[in-house]
């Protein structure tokens, strides 16, 4: 069995999760100071991805950067190359896809971080990024690990976008989830259905560790209160 | 040191976060010794981090996710990382906390949590320390001694201290000059007797304790008639601009039972108790008076339990009777 589906979803799904982590935390911090009315605008559109279908993603972001759209024409005459049917062309997309996730759950967990917190941080001195990184994401780290573990999990799921800018290339641009349906569709049966298992393995020990932490987090947390 | 006794929601809370810089106010200046924290017509308005202001809050703010010696480093402002790590130490050990630096504040008592936040700041070497009602946390056998270790605390620092409360009996013990908030200002400020014996407004009286309070009528300059109680009292010298009068529980006298003669002596009809831990709570309504109003008095378990009469004849020396401004 050629390993590269596996591979190719690996690295796009890590890739993806690491670049929406910090956009995500970004996002959810600056989002939150806004004015109301541009925060809930914002808020629309980047919780829009998370209820299109991946396919109109998939669609949209071809118009930006297919080969005869502005900006694919663009890069192409400068740089010489096309974006799509690249095997990281997926992580454009997936980033896309999985942004919300992400968003959402750092920005539930930055509402619930105490403000005191920063102010007596403010008062003794602390940097504004040292409150940020030393002590609200460790308060908040259990949302904001269950939001990049989720945003994980959907990445290696992602199809739709997925094949329709990366297309399915084997060895090139398969992933896990393109090489099921492209064996499905030739009739090899038994071929799709290992790959149907490893999914369902792979999602199933991330999902398992997303509980064994949370399990973890709240022990530590009632030990704190007794 | 002076401290803020004010209600909840007056503004003394938000008076101390505009000083740290935490909150910005709307106008008006704020200086610091010979620094300008803040001028809304200079636009000079200082980040926390400049201010050197150390705040302590309510529930302390510690970091949760740090130990105690950790929480204390992040307090000193200059020196290599042993240097930090060695002048937390001390000023840990300076506030009883041997043994606890390793502790995250999830386990360390209200008290030490209270000294570490405490240490933190100190360590910070602060020019004003602000203290938001730093007892309010803690279980009311604990604040005693916790108080009496802070007073101590306070006096090491020698600083200018701002401590703000709504307990008059923790502002009074605690500190020797005191100002009374009301509606986000001041209205009264002066050294805590003279505060406590001449409550300037209604509002004042109320924060510092005074249960019975009365509009009146001036009849004559030393004369007024309270209105609540049906009551023509005698008073030292009253001006126009006083608009009631409060007398405190603990200054109505017994009179002599058989005399109603005297200044200030009145009949009244005992309508209930209320038993406090070591005193009655006497409720007294004035012979005569037509509403429910009534008299608070303060009595001795001994000698109301000796007494425990259906009528009461009490006075009221002129030179207790608060004059209150509206």
């Amino acid at each position: 069995m050629d390993l590269f589906p596996l591979l190719n979803s690996l690295r796009i799904a890590a890739i993806s999760t690491v670049l929406v982590f910090f956009l995500g935390l970004f996002f959810a911090y600056y989002i939150a100071r806004l004015p109301k009315v541009i925060k809930g605008i914002l808020d629309v559109i980047l919780t829009l991805p998370l209820v299109l279908p991946p396919t109109v993603v998939g669609y949209l972001v071809l118009r930006l950067v297919g080969p005869r759209r502005v900006i694919g024409k663009f890069i192409q005459t400068i740089f010489g190359f096309t974006i799509p049917m690249t095997w990281w062309s997926a992580i454009i997309v997936t980033v896309i896809v999985i942004f919300p996730l992400m968003y959402r759950t750092a920005r539930g967990a930055f509402e619930s971080f105490d403000n005191t917190l920063m102010y007596s941080g403010q008062t003794l001195g602390l940097s504004n990024s040292y409150i940020f990184w030393r002590i609200r994401l460790p308060y908040c780290r259990q949302g904001i690990l269950a939001g990049t573990v989720l945003a994980f999990a959907r990445a290696l799921g992602e199809y739709g976008a997925t094949s329709m800018i990366a297309g399915y290339i084997p060895g090139h641009t398969a992933t896990i989830s393109t090489t099921v349906y492209a064996l499905w569709k030739n009739n090899q049966d038994s071929e799709a259905f290992k790959w149907v298992l490893v999914n369902i393995a792979i999602s199933a020990v991330v999902l398992l560790a997303v509980n064994l932490l949370e399990r973890k987090e709240r022990k530590a947390a009632n030990s704190s209160v007794s | 040191m002076l401290a803020i006794l004010g209600a909840s929601g007056c503004g003394k809370s938000m008076t101390l976060k505009c000083i740290a810089g935490i909150e910005k106010p709307d106008r008006g200046r704020i200086v610091l010794d010979d620094t300008v924290l803040f001028d809304s017509e200079k636009h000079i308005d200082l980040k926390p981090q400049k201010r050197q202001v150390g705040y302590l809050f309510q529930q302390y703010a510690l970091f949760p996710n740090m130990t105690a010696l950790q929480n204390v480093i992040c307090g000193v402002r200059v020196g290599s990382k042993a240097e930090k790590k060695q002048r937390a130490m001390e000023m840990l050990s300076r506030l009883h906390l041997d043994g606890c630096e390793n502790q995250k504040p999830s386990q360390l008592s209200g008290g030490q949590q209270q000294r570490c936040a405490l240490a933190r700041i100190l360590v910070n070497e602060p020019k004003v320390l602000l203290l938001d009602e730093p007892f309010s946390a803690l279980d009311a056998h604990l604040r005693f001694n916790t108080e009496r270790q802070v007073e101590n605390i306070i006096k090491e620092f020698g600083g200018t201290v701002i401590f703000v409360s709504h307990d008059r009996d923790e502002v009074f013990r605690l500190t020797d000059n005191i100002a009374v908030m009301e509606n986000g200002a001041l209205s009264s400020m002066g050294e805590k007797h003279e505060v406590f014996s001449e409550p300037m407004t209604v509002g004042g009286a109320i924060l510092t304790g005074c249960k019975n309070i009365s509009e009146i009528d001036i009849k004559a300059p030393d004369k007024v008639f309270a209105k609540d109680w049906g009551l023509e009292l005698m008073v030292p010298e009253v001006s126009d601009d006083i608009k009631a009068v409060g007398i405190r529980m603990h200054d109505i006298i017994l009179a002599d039972q058989n005399d109603t003669t005297a200044v200030n002596s009145f009949s009244c009809k005992v309508t209930g108790e209320i038993e406090n831990p070591f005193s009655y709570s006497i409720m007294l309504h004035p012979d005569g008076l037509d509403s429910s109003k009534y008299i608070l008095m303060d009595l001795d378990k001994s000698e109301w339990n000796k007494i425990r009469a259906d009528k009461l004849i009490i006075e009221i020396p002129p030179e207790k009777v608060l004059l209150l401004k509206q």
